[in-house]
């Protein structure tokens, strides 16, 4: 046998709430991440991830106090991202009981912070997150003006920062091959096309990333049904697959989804959690 | 009460690791004391010692080699003293003759051995070993009992490069299947090493913790 397909479930914080809506039975606080971990944590997920979306510093702290709470109850791999820009970020991440921080407009802004952050804390403990959205090129115009998708394979998808709202000019496909050389150990990919859609992964961005590195690639943005999640790992060539909504609206449970994997030939861990 | 310390050099999940110590300790009947600790005493009064270890392999010799006293009390307590230790992922790679990531860096030789670059048969295997894998266990083990190996055993969560490759199938005591055999967890009389992570490891890790807080080398 080998490494098992991970199913990872992802949270976004925002001053130390959840902001998309958990539904989960026997929840009693919804909005409490630490609350919605521990069930994702008996429910058998494979990994957690925290997104902290802060709006304020102080909101930044208290991820801090929910990556603390979280490791004293789950004993699962957590990955944590969202503002990381410096060392002393993992640090305090790392110490709280994080044991992956994922890292967006930080990399794309000073790629040394990669290779400065890999040789401290070791490759293990970096994730670069990959978002990228697909090249439309206004110039070549289609019908009535309006943008199609271009046809230069050289540069399909264009690396964006701050949460999707910057473009970088960065073709994505290098972006996250430069990344891995500086000492990324895994690769977050996400569509900010699909971002939400809940219309599947972005596949071909997926596949071309994860063909084009040697480390571990997670795809994320899109998930709606189960099959999108067999697609990404199929046809992606994705090592775990991310979702939100579709565990926190309560559509599917991880057992449901790991089931689904596993009836499609995707070798997952079904071990009871302790 | 019984002393377990998790030594801090500066490398490594100490609060996960804590943790997980934390939440077995308070199952056991008499639940030991569990401190982590960058001091050499604290170490020499410990019932049992444990390594933690994240990074790169020099690194984190040399953090080791910077807390000063604690090789000499390892030494005396562990190899001397016969005090259960449990290394976890480099802090289980430092017990072998050498490490050979980047640079040849000479480990505690506990374990004779090398660590070395994981190399998959199949090259489309990603590297690192991310995730999580069954076990198959070489030989039986106290620190390993209780706990179910094979393709429908419970699963460990690994996150490395390198393994160490032990000159003497005996201290070999369990692999992972990853391209070919990867070391798991070795060990001889009072010294055991996992390469996964037991505190990252639910139902499995837990176990592991359980059966090393209880075990009488």
């Amino acid at each position: 046998m080998s490494l098992k397909t991970r199913l990872i479930p992802c949270l976004d914080v925002k001053d130390g709430r959840v902001v998309k809506g958990v539904q989960f039975v026997d929840l009693i606080d919804a909005g409490d991440p630490v609350a919605a971990a521990i069930a994702y944590d008996a429910a058998g997920a494979d990994e957690l991830c925290f997104l902290d979306i802060a709006a304020s510093h102080e909101g930044r702290e208290t991820i801090f106090d929910v990556v603390a709470r979280t490791a004293e109850h789950c004993f699962m791999p957590v990955t944590v991202g969202g503002g990381v820009r410096t060392i002393e970020d993992i640090r305090k991440l790392l110490l709280s009981g994080a044991d992956k921080v994922a890292i967006n407009s930080a990399a794309v802004t000073d790629p040394d912070f990669i290779s400065r952050a890999a040789d401290k804390f070791g490759n293990q403990c970096i994730v670069v997150s990959v978002d990228a959205k697909q090249r439309l090129d206004q110039a070549v115009g289609g019908d009535n003006g309006q943008a199609v998708r271009r046809e230069d394979k050289e540069s399909q998808w264009e690396i964006y920062t701050h949460g999707g709202r910057k473009p970088s000019g960065l073709d994505a496909v290098e972006f996250a091959a430069r990344m891995v050389e500086r000492g990324a150990g895994e690769l977050l990919v996400t569509s900010m096309d699909r971002d939400g859609t809940r219309s599947g992964f972005d596949i071909a961005l997926t596949r071309a990333i994860a063909d084009a590195v040697a480390v571990p690639v997670i795809a994320s943005g899109g998930v709606g049904t189960l099959d999108h999640l067999v697609e990404g790992v199929r046809e992606g060539h994705a090592s775990a697959v991310l979702a939100a909504s579709i565990f926190h609206f309560g559509t599917f449970t991880i057992p449901q989804a790991k089931q689904y994997l596993q009836s499609h030939g995707i070798a997952v861990r079904m071990d009871r959690a302790a | 009460m019984s002393l377990v310390t998790i030594i801090d050099y500066g490398a490594g999940n100490l609060r996960s690791a804590a943790n997980a110590f934390e939440r077995v300790a308070a199952t056991l009947d008499t639940p030991p004391e569990i401190l982590v600790t960058a001091d050499p005493e604290a170490v020499r009064r410990a019932d049992r010692i444990m390594l933690p270890g994240v990074g790169a392999f020099a690194d984190c010799k040399a953090g080791l080699d910077a807390v000063a006293g604690m090789r000499e009390v390892l030494e005396e307590r562990v190899i001397a003293g016969g005090v259960p230790f449990l290394g976890v992922c480099v802090g289980m790679q430092l017990l072998a003759s050498e490490g050979r990531e980047k640079t040849v860096t000479p480990g505690l030789g506990w374990i004779p051995g090398a660590v070395e670059r994981l190399t998959p048969s199949d090259p489309g295997l990603k590297i690192p070993h991310m995730g999580w894998n069954t076990l198959t266990v070489q030989k039986p083990h106290a620190l390993l009992a209780g706990i179910p190996d094979g393709p429908d055993g419970l699963h460990a969560y690994f996150v490395h490069s390198y393994h160490l490759v032990t000159d003497s199938a005996d201290t070999r005591l369990a692999i992972a299947d990853y391209g070919g055999p990867v070391t798991a967890a070795v060990g001889r009389d009072n010294i055991f090493g996992t390469q996964f992570h037991p505190e990252k490891s639910q139902a499995l890790g837990l176990k592991l913790i359980e059966n090393f807080l209880r075990w009488t080398p």
